[in-house]
C-alpha cells in the first residue's frame, strides 16, 4: 500500500496527542501528576494541539476536503465515519476539562468526570483509527490481530513519554511516571514484533487462481497486462518495499522507536535532576520519530489482493 | 448510503473466458462511452508523453494456465462485479457509495465523494480507480445511462462492453432471476465467482475455457524435417546445396 505522508503523519501525532489527552485526563482528578495552572495548559495545549495537527493532516490526502463534513453520517457501517465522529466528540469533555482545570483550578466533580470521559472517547477514537486498517479484507496484513493493539500501545507509549518528559521539565518528576513510560516502551516493541511476525508466517487466502478461477485448469501465471504504465491501483495498492530495506527499516523503527526512548526514559530515571529534561523530551521526540518509520513501513509492506492481477503470487 | 439493501434483481455480466480474444474493444467502447456517460469524463493524463495515466473502468488482463498439457492463454476482463457484499459500500464515510436496492448496481455519488480512497482499498478486485482531476472516485456504473435509456433501440440498451464485443463473450442480464439467459448460461457452462474466500459475493460470473481440442503433448504438432534418403532428386539437390 502507498504510504500516505499525510496518513502516517495523521495516525502518529494524533495517537501521541490522544495518548497524552488520555493520560491526562485520568490522571490529574487522581492527583497523581502536577495540579498547577500552568501544567495544566501546556499538557492540555500540547494533547490538543497534536490531535487537530494530525486530523487536519488528515484532511490534506482527500479529494475534496471541503466536504469532509460529510464523513460524520455514515458512523453505522464505516470506522472511519466512527473514527471522524468520535475525534470531534472528544473535544466537547477536553474543552470542559480544559476549561475547567485551567481556568478555574478545579479538578473535581463535573470537571473530573469531563477528565474521565475525554480519557475514555479518546481510547475509543485510537481504536476506531485500527479498525479502519483492520476491517480491510483485501490486505491480509492489516487483519493481523496485532493491529488494534498495536495503535492502541503506540498511542499509550508516545503519551506517557510525553507526560514523563512535561513532568520533568516542570521539575515535578516522578519515579512511576518514567517506569510507565520505560513499561510501556516494552510493550510497544512487544506488540509491534508480534506483529512483524504475524504478517511474516501468514499469507492471504487469496492466489492468482483463486482471482482468476482458473485454478481447477491449472497453475495460473500473469502473462501481460491491461496497460503499458503504471495506473492508479498499481500506484496506490501496488506499493512494494524491498525485503531488505524492510528488515533495515524495521531495525531502525526498533532502535529509534523503543530502544532509544527507553534507554533515556531509563537514564533520567536513574540520574534524575537537570539530565532528566533533555532526556525525557528526547525520548519523547525520538519515539514519535520511530513511529513515523513503523507507521511507513505498516503501509509498504502490507500488499493488497489486486496485485494478484498484476504478477504477484501472493497477496 | 453505507447501509445497503440486496433486491431480487441483481443485474450484471457473464464473462466467457473460452471466447474472449483478448482485443480490448470491450474497454475502448466503455472508455468512449462512460468519458461521456453518467460518471463522465474518464481522464488521461498525460495521454500523448511518455507518464501516461488514466482512469478506466475494464480492463483486460492476460494469464497463461499450466494445464499439463499444452499450456493456454486466457485473456481477462475485469470490471466492477457489483458485489451482493459490497465492502466498498460499507467503508464509505459520507454515503458517497451506494448499492441501487432495484437492481442491485453499485455507484457513486460525484457530488458527495470525498476523494478519501477507502472504498478503492476495500475492493478486493481493483474495481474502482480514482479521478485526479476532479477528486472523486469512478467505477462502472453497468451503463446506466445506456440500459434504461429509451432513446435508444431496444437491442442496444446493454452495457458498452457488451454491444461491441465482437466474439460475443460479455453477456447483460438479470442473475436474480434464475430462469434469465444469463442465469441459464452460468448453470450450463459451470460460471464461477472470483476470490469467494473474501466473501463479497460478486454477482458478475465467468465462465471457464472449455477443454482444449487438441489432445496429446502437443509434440505432434511439430514439424519433423524432409528426411533426404526418402525425399525426391530435386530435393536432395536443394539439401546438397543448402548443406555446402
Amino acid at each position: 500500500m502507498h504510504p500516505a505522508f499525510s496518513v502516517i503523519f495523521f495516525t502518529t501525532a494524533s495517537g501521541a496527542g490522544y495518548g497524552l489527552l488520555a493520560l491526562v485526563g485520568m490522571l490529574a482528578p487522581l492527583r497523581l501528576i502536577p495540579a498547577d495552572r500552568s501544567f495544566a495548559f501546556t499538557a492540555l495545549a500540547l494533547a490538543l494541539g497534536l490531535i487537530t495537527a494530525g486530523l487536519l493532516s488528515s484532511t490534506a490526502h482527500l479529494g475534496h476536503p471541503e466536504r469532509a463534513w460529510r464523513a460524520f453520517s455514515q458512523w453505522r457501517t464505516s470506522w472511519l465515519s466512527r473514527e471522524g465522529v468520535l475525534s470531534l466528540a472528544t473535544y466537547v469533555p477536553a474543552a470542559i476539562f480544559g476549561i475547567g482545570w485551567v481556568l478555574f483550578g478545579r479538578l473535581d466533580g463535573p470537571i473530573a468526570v469531563a477528565g474521565f470521559v475525554a480519557a475514555a472517547l479518546s481510547a475509543a477514537t485510537v481504536c476506531c483509527t485500527a479498525m479502519i486498517y483492520a476491517s480491510l479484507k483485501p490486505i491480509q496484513a492489516w487483519r493481523s490481530a496485532w493491529v488494534v493493539p498495536g495503535y492502541a500501545a503506540l498511542a499509550l507509549m508516545t503519551g506517557a513519554l510525553w507526560l514523563n518528559a512535561l513532568t520533568h521539565v516542570w521539575g515535578a518528576g516522578q519515579r512511576w511516571l518514567g517506569v510507565l513510560a520505560a513499561a510501556a516502551a516494552i510493550l510497544g516493541l512487544l506488540v509491534k514484533e508480534a506483529y512483524w511476525r504475524s504478517i511474516d508466517t501468514t499469507a492471504g487466502p487469496s492466489t492468482p487462481e483463486s482471482a482468476t478461477g482458473l485454478g481447477r485448469r491449472g497453475k495460473v501465471t500473469f502473462l501481460d497486462g491491461p496497460h503499458t504504465e503504471a495506473n492508479y491501483l498499481l500506484r496506490e495498492m501496488g506499493y512494494a518495499v524491498a525485503r531488505k530495506h524492510s528488515l533495515k527499516l524495521r531495525r531502525i523503527a526498533r532502535v529509534l522507536g523503543f530502544a532509544v526512548p527507553l534507554l533515556l526514559t531509563l537514564l533520567a530515571l536513574a540520574l534524575g535532576g537537570t539530565i532528566a529534561v533533555p532526556a525525557s523530551l528526547l525520548a519523547a521526540v525520538a519515539g514519535m520519530l520511530g513511529v513515523l518509520v513503523e507507521r511507513w513501513l505498516f503501509f509498504a509492506e502490507a500488499k493488497h489482493t489486486v496485485t494478484l492481477y498484476y504478477g504477484a503470487t501472493t497477496a | 448510503m453505507t447501509d445497503y439493501t440486496v433486491g431480487p434483481v441483481k443485474l450484471g455480466l457473464v464473462i466467457d473466458l473460452d471466447t474472449c480474444v483478448g482485443c480490448h474493444a470491450c474497454a475502448v467502447n466503455c472508455k468512449e462511452w462512460n468519458t461521456a456517460g453518467h460518471s463522465a469524463p474518464l481522464p488521461d493524463r498525460d495521454p500523448y508523453g511518455a507518464d501516461i495515466t488514466g482512469v478506466w473502468f475494464n480492463r483486460i488482463h492476460t494469464f497463461e494456465v499450466d494445464d499439463g498439457e499444452c499450456g493456454r492463454t486466457v485473456h481477462f476482463p475485469k470490471s466492477c462485479l457489483h458485489c451482493e457484499a459490497p465492502a466498498c459500500v460499507e467503508v464509505c464515510p459520507t454515503g458517497a457509495s451506494y448499492k441501487r436496492v432495484e437492481d442491485g448496481i453499485v455507484l457513486v455519488n460525484a457530488d458527495t465523494c470525498i476523494g478519501c480512497k477507502l472504498c478503492s482499498w476495500a475492493c478486493p478486485y481493483g474495481a474502482r480507480e480514482f479521478d485526479d482531476d476532479a477528486g472523486v472516485m469512478k467505477k462502472c456504473t453497468l451503463c446506466v445511462d445506456r440500459i434504461y435509456n429509451r432513446n435508444l433501440d431496444e437491442a442496444d440498451r446493454v452495457p458498452a462492453c457488451v454491444s461491441t464485443c465482437p466474439a460475443h463473450a460479455r453477456h447483460f442480464g438479470d442473475l436474480g432471476d434464475p430462469n434469465s439467459a444469463v442465469s441459464r448460461l452460468v448453470a450450463e457452462r459451470g460460471g464461477y465467482d472470483l476470490m469467494p474466500e473474501q466473501g463479497y459475493k460478486p454477482v458478475n460470473k465467468y465462465l471457464p475455457p472449455r477443454p482444449g481440442k487438441i489432445a496429446g503433448t502437443g509434440r505432434e504438432m511439430a514439424l519433423t524435417p524432409a528426411a533426404p534418403d526418402t525425399a525426391g532428386m530435386f530435393l536432395r539437390w536443394v539439401d546438397r546445396l543448402l548443406s555446402r
